[in-house]
């Protein structure tokens, strides 16, 4: 791995005005977005850093406490280089409230509120939280009181999601169903509307069957308070992707060194890549390494058998396994990093050591930063695997 | 004796991360034992059973795919929400062809995603026909049924189907089904399993997740504890590690009477992986009292190599009939 390009992330941090955390779920990325917006607010810049779904002690160490969608200034930065930092938590319905704000009076909005077709659509859709993510990113951005706005994605199983969900909520609205179940009242009974007209009435009465006369009335009521917003939906959802392409954005990819996670770490840099991009690199999280990579696995377990036969140096034995172990989860590691490096050789990486625990007040996430700025050289684990 | 003696639907859930699908499988497959048939069904569209079980892709129908020891066989399901709607109207109102056409116009998928509620309805709905399936009705007959469930952050409003329903249909035949399923989720004849890692986040979630279950009027099952690793720093040395104050005098003797060659780097580099080992075993000590005060019945599995591969399921599928889970 010595050929391995590295992430230069101090100088990301001090020139970069979206940096965009995204990687499979359960990696870090919270946490990684955290230390990050820690480190640049300390070394002097103006830093938002929007989470989505922060770990709740983590949420307490920058005071976000409540979720009430706007950022808050986090107490305890160190604010002597000038900088400042403010945290927010994403609320999607609220989120998405705000948005039906903007297009309709608020006699219809109160309508739309109530409907359940929204509540549906604004608490459960796949990719709403993702499209609200966007959206609430294109709003802070605009806001223009920051000089960095550091962005966590969505938990989901796929890294992709974060890419591709929010046009597809933008699809769905704009969508053929939306436009069939509209069409009559605008278009009346134009000819080719027929063969809609039709599907539409098998529809409504399916509906009316199974959920009753209330279920479509409310449906009817979604769609026709609704309706001057649909085409919005795409349009926004284009043009907040159009944000991600601009200079001044860069995308970091947070994996661990597994299986999974690295796979949807090379669909990702493959997508970004594809839709021209800009990456900045991978922070590979959760490494393991070794002090003593010398003393080998056999070795190491050798010794603590021969002593065990012996008798009465427990205490060694148990700590020649205990390496023995973390040696072959380094190796294992530093392999899975190669096969990584080897497929993509151009994407720059930074390494974070595996932590005892979890991460949950601003020292821990100072020295996750001071790790990431370059406290594990990558070609550490790689001697582990000598 | 198993501990849950009347139940015939498992719901398991868990964390992303935790291996809630591989210990759905095992469970499945330590329900089947000696003789029995039990479905094992997903509803996320994941087709994590078919790779578990290294199938191809499961379609909308129920196929074997493993036999358990002593005879018993398990079958898969991977529901899927539109087919199971399609399903529904043409069993209950003869709607084959009405179905079919409003699939190819999308209305299928509108209605699936955009109906309140109407999904998870469809989902469990399916899962609870089977569980239910009678003599005289067509379709296989189970023993039991297990359930890959969502993860536990979703859980609790998952199974509240009557609940998301409520707010879209007051009556009608989809509250009516809502208001079965719910009678089944709610009865004894459900337990609802949480997979769980010894780590903060996951601890937390089901300690969240089994309040929400219980102010829901639903019934947890097991916590299942999976990945455990054995802590290898004996007791009497553990608070020395923790705390960065082992006796490197006692490992560099330990290290010479091994004839492991002792610098002193090397003695503290041991003792630094030592004491991460340590930190890590305490943290673990806490999650596992945060999870005794819950009161649920506790299995534990530990951290295996071959986890998911067939011979891993059967491993654990031993250790949970080992337990009295099963």
């Amino acid at each position: 791995m010595s050929d391995v390009l590295p992430l230069d992330v101090d100088g990301l941090l001090s020139t970069a005005e979206i940096i965009v955390c995204c990687g499979a779920g359960g990696v870090g990325k919270t946490t990684t977005a955290a230390a990050l917006a820690v480190r640049a607010a300390e070394q002097g810049r103006t830093v938002c850093v929007l989470t989505i779904d922060p770990a709740r002690r983590l949420a307490q160490s920058m005071g976000l406490t409540e979720l009430d969608n706007t950022p808050r200034a986090v107490d305890g930065i160190d604010e002597t280089a000038g900088g400042r930092l403010d945290a927010m938590m994403l609320d999607m319905k609220r989120t998405f409230d705000d948005i039906v704000l903007q297009h309709a009076d608020e006699a219809r909005a109160r309508q739309i509120f109530a409907n359940p077709f929204y509540l549906s659509l604004s608490s459960s859709f796949a990719g709403t939280q993702e499209y609200m993510a966007m959206e609430k990113l294109g709003q802070l951005k605009t806001a223009g009181t920051w000089d960095l706005i550091v962005v966590d994605t969505p938990p989901s199983r796929s890294a992709l999601d974060f890419l591709d969900a929010p046009q597809r909520l933008g699809r769905f609205l704009d969508g053929r169903m939306i436009r069939i179940l509209t069409a009559p009242a605008r278009a009346g009974g134009r000819a080719y509307l027929k063969v809609f007209t039709i599907g539409v009435k098998v529809f409504t009465d399916v509906l009316n069957r199974i959920l009753g006369a209330q279920a479509l009335k409310d449906l009817s009521l979604f769609i026709a308070s609704f309706e001057t917003m649909f085409g919005g939906f795409r349009e926004r959802a284009d043009q907040t992707y159009k944000l991600l392409k601009e200079p001044g954005t860069s995308f970091l990819v947070v994996a661990v060194p597994e299986r999974d996670a690295l796979r949807e770490a090379a669909y990702f840099v493959e997508r970004l890549e594809a839709d021209q991009m800009p990456l900045a690199g991978m922070v590979l999280n959760r490494v393991h390494a070794s002090g003593a990579p010398s003393l080998s696995v056999e070795r190491s377990l050798a010794a603590a058998e021969s002593l065990d036969e012996a008798g009465g140096e427990e205490l060694t034995a148990a700590v020649l396994r205990l390496h023995a172990e973390r040696l072959a989860s380094a190796t294992r590691d530093a392999r899975r990093a190669e096969q990584f490096h080897s497929a993509h050789p151009k994407v720059r990486m930074v390494q974070v050591a595996a932590q005892a625990g979890d991460v949950h007040d601003l020292d821990g996430l100072r020295a996750i930063g001071g790790e990431l700025a370059g406290g594990l050289a990558a070609s550490a684990p790689a001697a582990a695997a000598g | 004796m198993s501990d849950f003696p009347a139940v015939k639907l498992h719901v398991v859930s868990g964390k992303g991360g935790t291996g809630k699908t591989t210990v759905a499988a095992s469970l499945a497959l330590a329900l089947a034992a000696g003789g029995r048939q039990v479905l094992l069904t997903e509803v996320e569209a994941r087709q994590g059973i078919a790779q578990l079980f290294d199938t191809p892709p499961l379609p909308y129908e129920e196929r074997r795919v493993a036999v358990a020891r002593g005879g018993g066989e398990v079958y898969a399901l991977a529901i899927d929400p539109e087919l199971a709607l399609l399903e529904y109207l043409e069993k209950f109102y003869n709607l084959r062809r009405a179905g079919a056409m409003l699939r190819k116009l999308g209305a299928i998928d509108f209605a699936t995603t955009i109906a309140p509620g109407l999904r998870d309805v469809l989902l469990t709905g399916k899962v609870m026909e089977a569980a239910t399936r009678e003599r005289r009705g067509g379709g296989r007959l189970y023993d039991a049924v297990v359930l890959d469930a969502p993860p536990t952050g979703r859980i609790a409003k998952f199974l509240n189907v009557n609940t998301e329903v409520a707010a879209l249909a007051r009556m009608g035949p989809v509250r009516h089904q809502a208001d079965s399923v719910m009678a089944l989720l709610r009865s004894n004849k459900t337990a609802i399993h949480l997979v769980t890692v010894l780590e903060e986040m996951p601890v937390q979630e089901t300690v969240d997740g089994v309040a929400e279950l219980r102010s829901s009027g639903l019934r947890p099952g097991g916590v299942i504890v999976n990945m455990m690793r054995d802590p290898l720093i004996p007791d009497h040395a553990l608070a020395d590690a923790a705390a960065g104050v082992l006796d490197l005098a006692e490992v560099e003797t330990g290290l010479k009477a091994a004839g492991v060659e002792a610098t002193a780097a090397t003695v503290a580099a041991l003792a630094a992986e030592a004491t991460d080992h340590a930190q890590r075993v305490q943290l673990e000590q806490q999650e596992r009292e945060t999870l005794a005060a819950l009161e649920q019945p506790i299995y534990k599995i530990p951290l295996l190599t071959d986890a998911s591969e067939l011979s891993g399921l059967h491993d654990i599928a031993k250790r949970l009939q080992d337990q009295g889970m099963v």
